[in-house]
């Protein structure tokens, strides 16, 4: 079989593990859209952004895609492949002769394949139930901001999973490292009212200038929407997390 | 063209400062069922692993399949079949999925469906595996070793938790595979299946191979002296017996034990001592030592010197 049709092989798999998984199908395509519909309806009017006004919901569909990114990325991907790692599955399959880069990069794959249509149902629940305009005009910007986060997640997700040694210990692991820095970096409170403090803290973790990016592309009124200095960053923890994953990677068991 | 399709020599391994392989020879020929056995501890797992090109070597040579696993590549791991001690399968496929999955990777593979059969899952062909019971899934374990269509296949301690049906099964399943002309290296800790399947046996333990043979002239078995066995009749001493016999008798438990080179003349003793006292011995026995008996002498942890 030649390579591209291996690779469809096997991200159809994944796919289709994906969309079987009680964990994927609950907390990876149910929760984000849960608190959408949960903060739209408790928060009402606007907030600044930038010194502009901004309607709160036009704040809170980029603020939960950001948050729906990461969880079809990083955290559905650490808890997927810390289990398949320590329950022999990795290891089985590395004695195959399926290249070990066709397994990292359909796994990697279909996170964004799931973040980008995360974020498609979100813009469009915003959408029709309230009336947030989906942004064409800067378009090519969100969907560079969505791309370049979930990739940079997913390497994120791999090199965390490396430190994990117990499959029970995945999921309240990835959630913890990421759930605080919800609450500080603009995902469910906006940044006018988060202390000096805690954004300064929040401006140095990825998530902050993901929310970022993907929230200019629905505030500006003209320009492509990209705001390449939170997409460098984002993608520079990304990167510095394939560096890690790349050494520390295991294939057989931590655990026992 | 040989016909080795597995060459150890020399092969060493250590860990940090503790050396769990030391220096081990062994050969595997085409079309053979090799079993390897020894204690926990003993460098049984390392020494699989380093042939399945999970692990590096400190030293000596190795060549299976006429390469160096270290550096093996996707066209050597095609060639070869593996059942690892401990593997869970993927909860959200089917049987069929995940075989058709895993035939996916192989340049050559066998057919799904007919692979599914060979190992007795094709009334399971559609259920998830989560669903199946331990024995399928192992079953369905040797499927995905099999649907590459390998010249060698690894099988490591492959009916470890079976129920005794399940493991007659799996018997069948192996024999299948040897007919099928493959090379096959078993792992296990049931002497009755290696008994059961292996051509050869090798037993290693603390880091070094200490017999290797056929399983019936393993460690000697074939010249050892034979073994008459009977419990004693209730109310009757082990000092009652005639003197000849009592010299080599051990009592295990309620039962006599008598080494001997002569078995007709011990049992022509023994049985003429027993009629004239009105006994039977119903359960008396004559038999060589079992491979396991074999098998626990040679492993046996060396004790203190008298």
């Amino acid at each position: 079989m030649t390579g591209p049709r291996l690779l469809a092989l096997q991200m159809r798999s994944d796919l289709t593990r994906f969309s079987r998984n009680p964990q994927s199908r609950y907390f990876t395509l149910l929760l984000p859209i849960v608190f959408l519909v949960i903060f739209a309806a408790i928060f009402k009017g606007n907030t600044l952004v930038n010194g502009r006004a901004v309607k709160l919901t036009t704040f809170y569909v980029p603020g939960i895609m950001a948050l729906g990114i990461i969880s079809a990325t990083y955290v559905n991907l650490t808890v997927s492949v810390v289990a398949r790692r320590e329950s022999g599955e990795l290891k089985r399959v590395r004695g195959t002769p399926l290249p070990a880069g066709f397994v990292i990069a359909s796994r990697a794959a279909v996170g964004i394949i799931v973040a980008v249509v995360m974020c498609a149902v979100l813009m469009l629940i915003g959408r029709l139930a309230y009336g947030v305009p989906i942004p064409r005009g800067s378009m090519p910007g969100l969907v560079l901001a969505v791309v370049v986060g979930a990739a940079s997640f997913c390497c994120l997700g791999f090199a965390i999973s490396s430190f994990i040694t117990e499959t029970d210990a995945a999921a309240p692991l990835a959630n913890l490292t990421v759930l605080p820095l919800y609450f500080i970096s603009g995902v469910f409170i906006p940044e006018s009212q988060i202390p000096r403090l805690l954004h300064d803290i929040a401006n140095l973790f990825p998530i902050r200038h993901l929310a970022q990016a993907l929230l200019i592309s629905f505030t500006t009124a003209h320009g492509s929407g990209i705001r390449a200095g939170d997409l460098l960053i984002v993608a520079a923890w990304g990167a510095a997390g394939l560096l890690i994953a790349s050494r520390t990677f295991q294939w057989s068991p931590r655990a026992g | 063209m040989s016909d080795v399709v597995i060459r150890v020599r020399g092969l060493r391994k250590s860990y940090a400062d503790r050396e769990v392989v030391r220096g081990i020879d062994f050969e595997v020929r085409a079309g053979e069922i090799l079993a390897f056995l020894g204690p926990n501890g003993a460098g049984k797992t390392t020494t699989v692993e380093i042939l399945e090109g999970y692990r590096t070597r400190n030293g000596g040579e190795v060549r299976v399949l006429g390469e160096d696993p270290a550096g093996a590549d996707g066209h050597w791991r095609g060639r070869i079949g593996l059942v690892l001690q401990s593997c869970a399968m993927p909860p959200e496929l089917t049987v069929h999925e995940l075989v058709g999955l895993y035939a996916g990777y192989y340049p050559h593979p066998r057919p799904v469906g007919e692979t599914i059969d060979l190992v007795g899952l094709s009334d399971q062909r559609d259920a998830r595996t989560s669903g199946l019971s331990g024995g399928q899934q192992r079953r369905l374990d040797v499927a995905l070793a099999l649907i590459g269509d390998p010249e060698l296949v690894f099988l490591d301690e492959p009916t470890t938790g079976f129920d005794p049906s399940a493991r007659h099964h799996a018997w069948e399943v192996i024999a299948n595979l040897r007919a099928l002309g493959k090379t096959i290296f078993l792992t296990t800790h049931y002497m009755d299946e290696a008994q059961a399947l292996a051509d050869r046996v090798a037993v290693i333990a603390d880091g070094r191979i200490v017999a290797e043979g056929t399983p019936d002239t393993l460690g000697g078995r074939d010249h050892a002296a034979s073994d008459v066995a009977f419990t004693l009749p209730p109310g009757h001493r082990l000092g009652e017996l005639p003197a000849e016999l009592v010299a080599r008798a051990a009592l295990r438990g309620e039962v006599v034990h008598l080494t001997t080179g002569e078995p007709a003349r011990v049992l022509h003793v023994l049985t003429g001592w027993a009629l004239d006292r009105g006994l039977d011995l119903h359960d008396l026995t004559v038999g060589r030592p079992t491979l396991e008996d074999v098998y626990l002498r040679l492993t046996e942890p060396p004790g203190p010197s008298p």
